[in-house]
């Protein structure tokens, strides 16, 4: 288990007034934004239970759409973002739901634009928060590591393929599919840092249909 | 790694401390360092970051009465500095510091102004309040500010290596009451007070505070959090204060931290942050649940 760290207790500098609600929030949407790594046309964003009920107090839509913009947690622009031009770029609504087969602060980044993509988080107290699942498949993303998300076809080797062009060490992977044979996900948390040569060299490889490397969130 | 060990309790802690003839803020800044891969001084610019910050919320709040999205909290800050001015508090000049700071802190948090989570938001106003506060009339110097709040941050590390530090774990106990045996603590080493008193103040601290539930009315950090930041604040102070005088409590400081443990787990989870009963589910509370809802 990672040693515990004065700096968990007496950070983060944030916007307030919550670490879940809000800047669980801000982080959510930067983790959404780099997994998307577009300019969508148009975002709805599903917020559920205890996000949906009490999140317009504490400012949750407004930090899930700075995040989305790249804003960091302790950017004073967040409480004011409906107002700034920089919350133009695209079309965005909120949806409110109850649901208790979800978290109690759950979301959906749903996008559309010339890739459409559904993205759902969790945000698990203290401004932890994870990423669960891209489109339909179930991902492992908590913004702790820096990590390799990779969609593929289902074929013998793919994870050897996959692993050997990375020289890091991998902390965790994680894999998911439809069926046999049909579209994979592979989730891999890494120690250290990969450059864009290793991106582009996994690129190469046949059969990989997106590869996104999301870094990770300074705390 | 080498093969130190890890320091996960307070009598880890202490011994040390004894051992090496070293203080809480030494160990805890070596540690830290040597953790995170970084240089000491590296780390203390860290602690300092959120210490400016933590100066920054107060400055900011001293001078704001902006309300909060839902109209419940926000002035009251102003209202004690008006009152203070034509009346001074009875305890004198850093009972008011400290007051204020506390409100003013916890105020810019329900603003969604910047503050520093310590250890969480809406505990985030006790122990920047004591700490500047106290620093402030004792003229204390930035650099035992930083190691006031490097002390402030081993004690609520410590802690939370048992207890989740969030109310919907373990109750407002692990928010507002760690954070004010973490004030307790840094407090009694502002003034001078050695390692045993400071965990002395961190014991007396939290004892007092075990069974605090969370109940925020309408699910916000404004009823009853804002209000309890200055309270929590002076109970720090009284903690400490108690300690400098010897006075030893009679269960350590570990075997306090679980019985905040037990009492974690024994609490209803209506009673932790899930606003289901308690200050919750009173008839007022109900009440300007559904006023917010309409709004």
């Amino acid at each position: 288990m990672r040693q515990s760290s004065i700096m968990d207790i007496i950070s983060p500098i944030m916007a307030g007034p919550s670490s879940s609600h809000t800047a669980g929030a801000v982080r959510l949407g930067l983790l959404a934004r780099n997994i998307y790594n577009e300019i969508p046309k148009k975002v709805t964003f599903k917020l559920y239970n205890s996000y949906a009920k009490t999140g317009k107090g504490h400012g949750t839509d407004k930090g899930l759409l700075a995040g989305l913009l790249g804003l960091s947690v302790d950017d004073s622009r967040i409480k004011n973002i409906f107002d700034l031009d920089i919350s133009n770029q695209f079309d965005y609504k909120f949806e409110y739901y109850e649901d208790f087969n979800r978290h109690p602060n759950a979301v959906d980044f749903i996008f559309e634009g010339s890739t459409n993509m559904t993205i759902s988080g969790d945000s698990i107290g203290a401004g932890e928060i994870i990423i669960r699942k891209i489109n339909d498949f179930s991902v492992n993303v908590t913004g702790k590591y820096n990590t390799l998300i990779l969609v593929y076809k289902d074929v013998p080797n793919m994870i050897a393929r996959v692993t050997n062009s990375i020289q890091v060490n991998i902390a965790s992977l994680h894999c998911d599919r439809f069926a046999k044979g049909q579209e994979a996900s592979m989730c891999i948390c890494l120690d250290g840092g990969i450059n864009q040569k290793v991106i582009d060299f996994l690129g190469l490889i046949e059969n990989i249909y997106m590869i996104r490397y999301i870094k990770k969130l300074e705390s | 790694m080498n093969q130190k060990t890890n320091i996960s309790t307070f009598e880890d802690l202490y011994n040390e401390c004894e051992n090496s003839s070293k203080t809480i803020w030494q160990i805890a800044q070596e540690k830290e360092a040597e953790n995170e891969e970084i240089s000491i001084e590296e780390f203390r610019q860290n602690v300092k970051k959120s210490l400016d910050a933590m100066k920054e919320a107060i400055k900011k709040g001293l001078s704001s009465n902006e309300m909060s999205i839902s109209g419940m909290c926000g002035d009251d800050c102003s209202k004690l500095q008006a009152s203070y001015s034509n009346k001074k508090a009875l305890f004198g000049k850093t009972f008011e510091k400290i007051t204020c700071y506390a409100l003013a802190t916890i105020e810019e948090n329900l603003r969604m102004g910047r503050i520093v989570a310590c250890p969480t938001a809406g505990s985030c106003a006790i122990v920047p309040s004591v700490l500047i506060g106290v620093s402030e009339d004792l003229n204390i110097p930035e650099n035992e500010q930083i190691n006031a709040l490097i002390t402030a941050g081993e004690i609520g590390r410590i802690i939370s290596n048992k207890v989740a530090l969030a109310g919907a774990v373990a109750g407002c106990q692990a928010e507002c009451g760690v954070a004010s045996a973490m004030s307790a603590g840094a407090l009694a080493q502002l003034r001078g007070g050695a390692v045993e008193i400071i965990l002395n103040a961190v014991a007396l601290a939290m004892k007092n505070l075990l069974g605090l539930t969370c109940d925020p009315v309408c699910g916000l950090v404004e009823v009853p959090c804002v209000k309890r930041n200055p309270f929590l604040a002076i109970h720090a102070v009284t903690a400490s204060e108690l300690a400098l005088a010897n006075i030893k409590s009679k269960i350590p400081v570990d075997e306090v931290i679980d019985a905040l443990e037990q009492t974690g787990n024994l609490m209803s989870p209506m009673l932790k942050e899930s606003s289901q009963a308690g200050l919750a589910k009173t008839k007022t509370a109900i009440k300007l649940e559904k006023e917010f809802l309409l709004k």
